[in-house]
This record gives structure tokens, C-alpha cells and sequence, in this order.
């Protein structure tokens, strides 16, 4: 069975350009948004280029403030993608097959969507990893493009502050969050998640303290919840 | 084409903290099965941070907004379409905005 192969790495070009239109709207959003914080293209395309993680990215832009916060950016995206740790692992019985650098520069690439496709590759009996390194690579294009023309189109036009566009941040995690939820398991971290980041936030901590708070408390309970109910069973 | 260099400070930690936690997570979970404690937070970790990110930001924001996180929430779970859950959203506040 192949482990590496061109024709993994275009199986899995191939399954990123046929989710385009579905990826789009969150480069556009990324690209308007580090447009009005003042972000050059240059700036924007580096961080897009180098991150390749949009809800990550969100998260920052929304902490954003002059000058950088250097500390609070690189602990958001710790924070935030922290969630792709368990998925590196998830992929082992492929990703043990292979050794040096196509191991380390594929994982670069592993991105939420190439994931679950591959995923599901896996389950078809498939284990070619450079399928991920392709998927990776024609998102990232995308996600570039898109970038681009949202920065040109929130630079082209001033946007107040306030003007409607800027929902659209919100609107994409709250988009985000329906695949998400699993069930009613999830009410009580959630919202012990919310109150605990709104009370540090009222206490007046500053980014990204309500958010890592908030994200470790509703965690923890789900946790304990959940090893609660293996104990029970 | 400006490049500040506390942006690009900013950037590299932010690229730097991403790849450690895509090929860290693998190196260290291979090697070692974490407690059954952290592995259930990892899996209850993603929904909690985009709760905490939108509660203040939810609290703070006005009835306008709370209706438009309703529309987007309510299209996104009919048509399963994040391009089209986001349009909804910000057309809503701006039709919110406009009629007030």
C-alpha cells in the first residue's frame, strides 16, 4: 500500500478544491478583518501564510491592539489549537508509516477539514499521508486567495466601527459551534464556559484571560462529568 | 507593504505555537497516552473556547445583535451552510441597524 504517492497528494488537491466555496467566506472574513486593524497585506498574508488556522486567527484579530500583543496572540493560538494535538494522534496508524521530514512538514499542514477527510480516507482503507500534505496545500491556497481579497475589499472601503460587516466574526463562530455540539452533555460545560469567561471579563481581566478561562472551566466540568459517568457505567 | 517588527513578532509566535500544537500533539501522544482526565478535556475543549470568545462579546452587545446570533444559529442548523449562516448574520444587523 502506498504511503507517499503524487497521486495521494492530488486526491487530496482534489477534495480540497471540491469544499472551495464552503472555505471561502472565512478567508473573506479573516482578510476584512486585519484590514480594519490596521494589518498591511503584507502583514496579513504572513500571518495567514505562516498560521493557516482561521479560528485561531479570529480569535487573535478580535484581541488585536497596538502595539501587537506578542504574548497574547502566541498564547491564544496555543490555546485554541490546542485541539489539533488529539488529531496528529488520531492519525497515528498513518502517520507511523512514515519518517523525517515528510512527517514533521505534513503535520504543518493538518488542518480541521484535511483531517476528517482523511479520516474518512482512513476508514476506506486508504492510508497514502501525502493525501493530507495535498489537502493541506490547496486549502492553503484558497485560504491565501481569499485573504487577499478581503483585505483589498476592507481596505478599499472604510469601514466604521460598528458597521455590520463585523458581525461577521461572531456570526462565524456561532456558525461554527452547530457541527460542534454533540448533545445535551454539552449545556453544562458550555455554559459554565460563558459565565466564566464573562465574570473575568467583568472583573476586568484583558485578552485573552476571559477566553482561557472560560475555555479550562467549562472543560474541566466536562471532564469530571464525563469520567463521572464512566464510573457510574 | 509595511512589515512592523512587533507584528512580525506577533506572527512568528502565533506560527510557532500553531505547529507546536500540530506536530506536538502528535510526538507527545505517541509516545504517551495522557491521563483519561485530560484526554476527556481535549475532547470538550474546542466548544468551550468559542463559548468563552462570543459570551462577553454576546453580553455586551445589544438586542440587535442577539436577534442576528439567533438568525445565524437558526441557518446554520436548517441548512448546514457556514457561507450562508454568516450572510445572514450580518444582514440581519444591517437591516436591524437600518430600521432603527
Amino acid at each position: 500500500m502506498e504511503t507517499f504517492s503524487r497521486a495521494g497528494w492530488w486526491r487530496g488537491c482534489r477534495a480540497a478544491l471540491a469544499i472551495t466555496l464552503g472555505l471561502s467566506p472565512f478567508g473573506l472574513v479573516i482578510g476584512v478583518i486585519s484590514a480594519s486593524k490596521g494589518l498591511s497585506l503584507l502583514e496579513a498574508l504572513l500571518m495567514s501564510g505562516l498560521t493557516f488556522a482561521g479560528s485561531a486567527q479570529l480569535v487573535v484579530l478580535q484581541l488585536w491592539a497596538e502595539p501587537a500583543p506578542i504574548l497574547a496572540a502566541t498564547l491564544a493560538c496555543l490555546v485554541v489549537n490546542l485541539r489539533m494535538a488529539p488529531m496528529g494522534a488520531a492519525l497515528a496508524p498513518a502517520l507511523d508509516r512514515i519518517r523525517g521530514w515528510r512527517l514533521w512538514f505534513t503535520l504543518a499542514w493538518l488542518v480541521d477539514n484535511g483531517f476528517a477527510m482523511f479520516v474518512a480516507e482512513m476508514r476506506a482503507g486508504r492510508r497514502d499521508v501525502a493525501f493530507v500534505l495535498g489537502a493541506g496545500m490547496g486549502m492553503w491556497v484558497n485560504w491565501m486567495t481569499m485573504v487577499t481579497l478581503g483585505h483589498s475589499l476592507g481596505a478599499a472601503v472604510e469601514l466604521r466601527p460598528g458597521h455590520p460587516i463585523f458581525f461577521a466574526a461572531v456570526a462565524t463562530m456561532l456558525a461554527i459551534l452547530v457541527p460542534i455540539w454533540r448533545g445535551r452533555g454539552d449545556l453544562a460545560p458550555w455554559a459554565a464556559s460563558a459565565l466564566a469567561a464573562v465574570a473575568a471579563h467583568g472583573l476586568g481581566l484583558g485578552a485573552p484571560w476571559p477566553v482561557l478561562v472560560g475555555a479550562f472551566t467549562g472543560a474541566g466540568l466536562g471532564a469530571w462529568q464525563d469520567l463521572r459517568r464512566e464510573a457510574r457505567a | 507593504m509595511t512589515l512592523r517588527w512587533d507584528v512580525l513578532a506577533a506572527i512568528l509566535g502565533m506560527a510557532l505555537a500553531t505547529y507546536l500544537c500540530r506536530a506536538g500533539g502528535y510526538a507527545i501522544l505517541r509516545a504517551s497516552r495522557p491521563p483519561r482526565f485530560v484526554q476527556a478535556m481535549l475532547n470538550h475543549l474546542p466548544g468551550c473556547i468559542f463559548v468563552a470568545f462570543l459570551a462577553p462579546a454576546l453580553a455586551r452587545g445589544g438586542p440587535d445583535i442577539w436577534v442576528a446570533s439567533l438568525v445565524t444559529l437558526a441557518v446554520q442548523v436548517a441548512f448546514r451552510k457556514l457561507a450562508l449562516a454568516i450572510l445572514a448574520g450580518v444582514g440581519s444587523v444591517w437591516a436591524l441597524q437600518a430600521l432603527a
